[in-house]
């Protein structure tokens, strides 16, 4: 319960952000050189105005991690979305036309389990950036991103839905609506869909946590969001740079941020696990 | 979590194994961008001219302070006919085993002189080379050149024999990657040779046993490990627990933690570079601008307009921690023609320079790029951000693309940018230097189009004028002009940091590049 | 259980196939190899000529058998932007990932397995409890997040170690190890720490879940009986037991390690395999990121393949079908 109420303030906060950050850190008409590198408000020498103080150039550290925890949590949604669609569509594909195709899609997911899946996404968004002209890496970076953890994490979706779809497939009314002449997809879509929801609903949550991570670490490696709209894992890396100096809040504030948030998310889906389907324990 | 466990078992292993004392003094540095070529000639830039500078010599050198020492040659005398003498030392070798004579210095001119070298301009005024004897040599310039000394000091010397055995008699074309022998192979006079060179990761030299000057210089360095950390706080990180002794440009705001650390010191200097922006005012229509069928760099209000919006005080005081000097000119103090009336800063002046723009059109602004280096100038992409914000205040939106080094100066050489940042040093210590190079319309760096015939035949002139009073008269009168046409916008003149452990002992020189034959360690 | 075998052996081959296709499209889809080549300024005829002599006028076909015969070679080509053979710059890069990652293997098994031990036995205790609920905060921290917080302790803190880079390596042959030096192994604890985390909280939880199992089993509750001693029970009996799985797992937790060995690599610039695909990617240096590619399957490949025949060789069920 704490884990769901955390999760969704952390969501709310910064899916808000446009309206309660007090700054917009994107603005750069509204950002002061003259207010750089402030500490936190509580200690001496910080402005009430910049509660967790301001970065080198000068944006407000609180309004930053609004927005950054904004994009990486749309990222990871995004990712999880993709993951999500991918994994559904070939598991059902999989479970309900079963032979050649179940074994093609099923052994693929199997080979993709077993590399884990930072470096599978390290590596496709590596490709991806790679394909894309140097002056549109920028650009296209967040979908860059997005596509490359979406695809890392489809397989474990495509299974569980394959499995489902096998039971459900095999039940009477299903058969039953074979049997009438209804057309196939208007099968998956009503009778097989709905019950296999459940279950990937627990791993997309699960899924989340995981891809907010990739995504931070993505970024912190300087191959995901670029500096200038930056991710939680932008802010830390380029925070990074103040760490040794005295200037912790740069950098220590958007690392807890993430912590906080992937913990919770964590937990979030632990809990969901439980409520919603004991058996998957 | 088991770091607990941890800590006490390190603390007594560590403190037995001290980093173990080395037979010889290895120099172990960094900073934070490689040397762009080992050939000597390619490209003309700080970094890359400090690091050949140790392989290679030229006829003419500088000493820590700056001032002209002899190097390759022993003497040099102007005679009549607009001939410079130059009688070069004896005895000396390469480190391949070859002599050193007059055909080699006739050779580094021919292949120095070439199109796609970098250092063209610098001997541009030398029309013929004669070789007296096999350590005498004239050069006949185009007009009296009373600074020709001067504009010998980053002119390296190649063998002869050894680049025409290795199909290396032209420079390296570096804005069209071209790769060739001399990029990652040396032979030089000079008191190190090179074992080992993995750009951007392991540079190793090694004493020079051979060399001329041994046993003349205090320097006691016998291996120089060169490393380059992008990042900065792993470059200080770096410096903090021992890997590396120096430092070339640790992070600004790092400096007192330096300093209090237990082992280590920095020093600081004023550095004769410049930091400025150019802004392509030369061409029809801007590449990267929502502006079409215009250019609104051309307008000389928008350029003023863009002057007047950058706080310089701002950027002296936050991004630079106080280690900088705000610039009204593209030329530091030190160099002849670098006045406090020409260098005063220009003002901040925000409603001015909305007044300007509104003036020349553009009330609602315009969109650009800002095309800036991230691993050359010290704080480089995070000047170019805080401009982002102070430009955005006048209209003025922009995207900001900060790269390599290695890849942001083609993008200049090739003319293919709007809005860059540079900086310029000037190792001649004359105003000619940055007026062949950046201002007259036929100079190699001069990206930004500017081109106005005062400047043009001052630079001209200047050239061959050997009256100071009359020279800095003219310089004058030509920095005067570009302060009025604004070509580009000056931001600051460069303070110099280095850190180093307290074993390392070097003077410092205004252009930051890394002297080894003065550095002692104990 | 041949025919299993055999079906693994011919998976692994059509996965590598599925890789190598996926490194040669690579090349042809990234911007222009002979531009990559010569630089823009060549002639027609330059490029012309280098087209034919890089056999890009043939079928695509022809192509792909010919970069698959000197992929299994070892050649990849030149990298664009060091412009040396990848396969060299390769196998200078491998030792230092492989030490590095036979240090966490090491860090990860002693320690997991003890503290394993340890909590499985002393179920109760304080150490356990605090040992577990660490490994929790363990999991949720990003691996970059660890190194941070490392280097700033013990590199920039207490100067204790070294921030980053791989000092005091020794050449014997061709393989530069850091084994030999003090400085080496100050060097490498660092990233090895961090590096080994995850795989320690993995195998601490592993080994004591098994511990918990196997304690309840009836044969240690006969030796009890019997009245053995509780140290001959803990590890003669008990830990044995518990070893197999965990041997597998390591088995695929080597692959693991390789995967965020990119991740402490950057985060320390340990100069190895990992590190070295980062900056290709940056400089979008194609031949580097194929061969990497073709590397990290060809290991994952490896020890999967492995790890299958294990279990066939220690679990008789398995051989009759698939999993």
């Amino acid at each position: 319960m704490i884990a769901a109420f955390i999760t969704i303030a952390c969501v709310l906060a910064t899916m808000l952000a446009p309206w309660i950050a007090p700054f917009n850190p994107f603005d750069p008409t509204q950002i002061s050189l003259w207010d750089g590198k402030l500490p936190p408000s509580w200690i001496e020498g910080g402005q009430a105005q910049y509660i967790l103080g301001t970065d080198n150039q000068g944006r407000d550290m609180l309004s930053t991690i609004l927005y950054g925890g904004r994009l990486s949590i749309i990222v990871g949604i995004a990712a999880v979305c993709l993951g999500m669609a991918l994994g559904v569509i070939l598991g059902v594909i999989s479970g309900y036309f079963g032979g050649a195709v179940d074994a093609i899609i099923m052994r693929i997911a199997d080979i993709q389990l077993t590399i884990p899946g930072i470096l599978l996404a390290i590596l496709i968004n590596g490709i991806g950036r790679t394909l894309l002209p140097l002056e549109m890496r920028e650009d296209f970076a967040i979908y860059v991103v997005i596509f490359a953890i979406g695809l890392t994490d489809w397989p474990q979706f495509a299974r569980v839905t394959r499995g489902a779809t096998l039971v459900e497939s095999q039940k009477e009314y299903v058969q039953a609506a074979r049997v009438i002449g209804l057309p196939r997809w208007l099968i998956i879509v009503r009778h097989i869909l709905p019950n296999v929801m459940r279950p990937v609903l627990v791993i997309a949550t699960i899924g989340l946590a995981l891809a907010i991570i990739s995504e931070a670490t993505l970024s912190f490696l300087g191959q995901g969001i670029p500096p200038t709209t930056p991710s939680l894992g932008t802010l830390i890396r380029v925070g990074n740079e103040y760490l040794f100096s005295g200037l912790w809040w740069i950098t220590l504030f958007p690392a807890a941020a993430l912590v906080v948030l992937v913990f919770a998310v964590n937990l979030l889906g632990d809990w969901m696990r439980d409520a919603l389907n004991p058996k998957l324990r | 979590m088991k770091l607990r466990k941890f800590i006490p078992f390190f603390a007594v292993a560590l403190a037995a194994t001290t980093s173990q004392a080395l037979a010889e003094n290895t120099l172990r540095w960094t900073s934070q961008g490689d040397a762009l070529t080992l050939d000597p000639h390619s490209q003309n830039e700080g970094p890359t001219l400090a690091t050949n500078g140790m392989m290679y010599e030229s006829l003419v050198t500088r000493d820590s302070a700056l001032t002209l020492q002899p190097e390759l040659a022993v003497s040099w005398e102007p005679m009549d006919g607009n001939i410079w003498r130059f009688n070069l030392r004896q005895g000396v070798k390469f480190q391949g085993g070859e002599d050193f004579t007059a055909e080699d210095v006739a050779f580094s001119i021919e292949r120095a002189k070439h199109e796609k070298s970098d250092f063209k301009e610098q001997i541009k005024s030398i029309v013929e080379v004669k070789i007296v004897d096999d350590h005498t040599i004239d050069f006949i310039t185009d007009a009296i050149n009373p600074i020709l000394p001067n504009q010998l000091t980053s002119f390296y010397i190649m063998d002869k024999g050894w680049s025409e055995a290795n199909n290396i008699v032209t420079p390296q074309d570096f804005a069209g990657e071209e790769e060739t022998f001399a990029v990652r192979n040396t032979n030089g006079t000079g008191p190190f040779k090179l074992v080992s060179r993995a750009p951007d990761e392991l540079t190793v030299l090694e004493k020079n046993p051979d060399w001329w000057g041994a046993g003349q210089f205090p320097g006691n360095i016998d291996r120089i490990e060169y490393r380059p950390i992008g990042n900065a706080a792993t470059r200080v990180a770096a410096l903090l627990s021992n890997e590396v002794d120096f430092i070339l440009d640790p992070p600004l705001q790092d400096l007192k933690r330096i300093d209090a650390a237990d082992g280590l010191k920095t020093q600081t200097t004023p550095q004769i570079r410049t930091i400025f922006f150019g802004m392509d005012q030369g061409i029809e229509e801007l590449r990267t601008s929502n502006v079409k069928g215009a250019n609104p760099f051309a307008d000389v209000r928008v350029r003023e307009a863009m002057n007047l919006a950058i706080d310089r005080k701002a950027i002296q005081r936050v991004v630079m921690e106080g280690l900088s000097f705000p610039a009204g000119m593209i030329t530091s103090p030190g160099v002849l023609g670098s006045t406090p009336e020409q260098d005063a800063e220009i003002p901040l002046d925000v409603a001015k320079a909305q007044a300007l723009m509104a003036d020349a059109g553009y009330a609602d602004g315009f969109s650009v790029q800002l095309d800036c280096p991230n691993n050359r100038y010290i704080n480089d992409e995070k000047i170019c951000q805080a401009a982002v914000s102070m430009l955005a205040k006048i209209g003025i939106d922009i995207k900001l693309d900060a790269i390599p080094k290695a890849q942001h100066f083609p993008k200049i050489q090739k003319r293919t940018s709007d809005f860059y940042m540079l900086g310029w040093g000037v190792p001649t210590l004359d105003s000619h230097y940055v007026f062949s190079y950046l201002l007259d319309a036929e100079g190699s760096w001069n990206a930004v189009g500017y081109n106005n015939e005062l400047v043009n035949s001052i630079t001209k002139g200047i050239a061959s004028e050997t009256d100071l009073e009359k020279r800095t008269a003219m310089i004058d009168e030509a920095w005067s002009q570009v302060r009025k046409d604004m070509p580009y916008i000056p931001i600051h003149h460069q303070v110099i940091a280095w850190g180093m452990a307290d074993n390392v002992d070097t003077p410092m020189s205004a252009d930051d590049a890394l002297r080894p034959r003065f550095i002692t360690m104990k | 259980m041949l025919s299993h075998i055999l079906r693994r052996i011919a998976q692994s081959i059509l996965v590598m196939a599925a890789v190598s296709l996926i490194s040669f499209s690579l090349f042809n889809f990234v911007g222009d190899p002979v531009n990559n080549m010569v630089g823009q300024e060549a002639t027609r005829e330059d490029r012309v000529r280098i087209r034919q002599e890089l056999g890009l006028d043939d079928p695509i076909f022809t192509q792909y058998t010919r970069f698959l015969g000197n992929a299994i070679q070892g050649d990849f080509g030149l990298s664009y932007r060091i412009k040396r053979p990848v396969s060299l710059l390769i196998k200078e890069r491998l030792p230092a990932t492989l030490e590095l990652v036979f240090v966490s293997a090491v860090i990860a098994l002693v320690v997991g397995i003890g503290a394993g031990v340890y909590t499985g036995i002393k179920r109760n205790g304080w150490l356990s409890k605090s040992i577990l609920s660490t490994s929790l905060v363990g999991v949720s921290l990003p691996t970059f997040i660890i190194g941070i917080g490392l280097i700033y302790l013990f590199a920039v803190t207490l100067r204790w170690l070294p921030s980053s880079g791989r000092a005091g390596v020794v050449e014997i042959g061709w393989w530069k190890t850091s084994f030999l030096t003090v400085d080496g192994w100050r060097s490498i604890i660092l990233p090895a720490i961090t590096l080994s985390l995850f795989q320690l909280t993995m195998i601490l939880r592993l080994v004591r879940a098994e511990m918990l199992e196997v304690m309840q089993a009836d044969y240690i509750k006969f030796a009890r009986a019997r009245g053995l001693s509780e140290r001959s029970i803990n590890f003669v009996h008990a830990l044995k037991n518990t070893l197999v799985p965990v041997i597998t797992i390591i088995g695929l937790n080597i692959g693991g390690l390789i995967a965020f060995s990119v991740i402490t690599e950057t985060v320390f610039q340990w100069p190895g395999t990992g590190l070295m695909f980062i900056q290709a990617v940056d400089f979008a240096d194609v031949p580097i990121m194929a061969a990497y590619l073709c590397f990290v399957a060809l290991v994952f490949v490896l020890v999967n393949l492995v790890v299958d025949l294990l279990y066939v060789v220690i679990d008789p069920r398995i051989r009759m079908g698939g999993r």
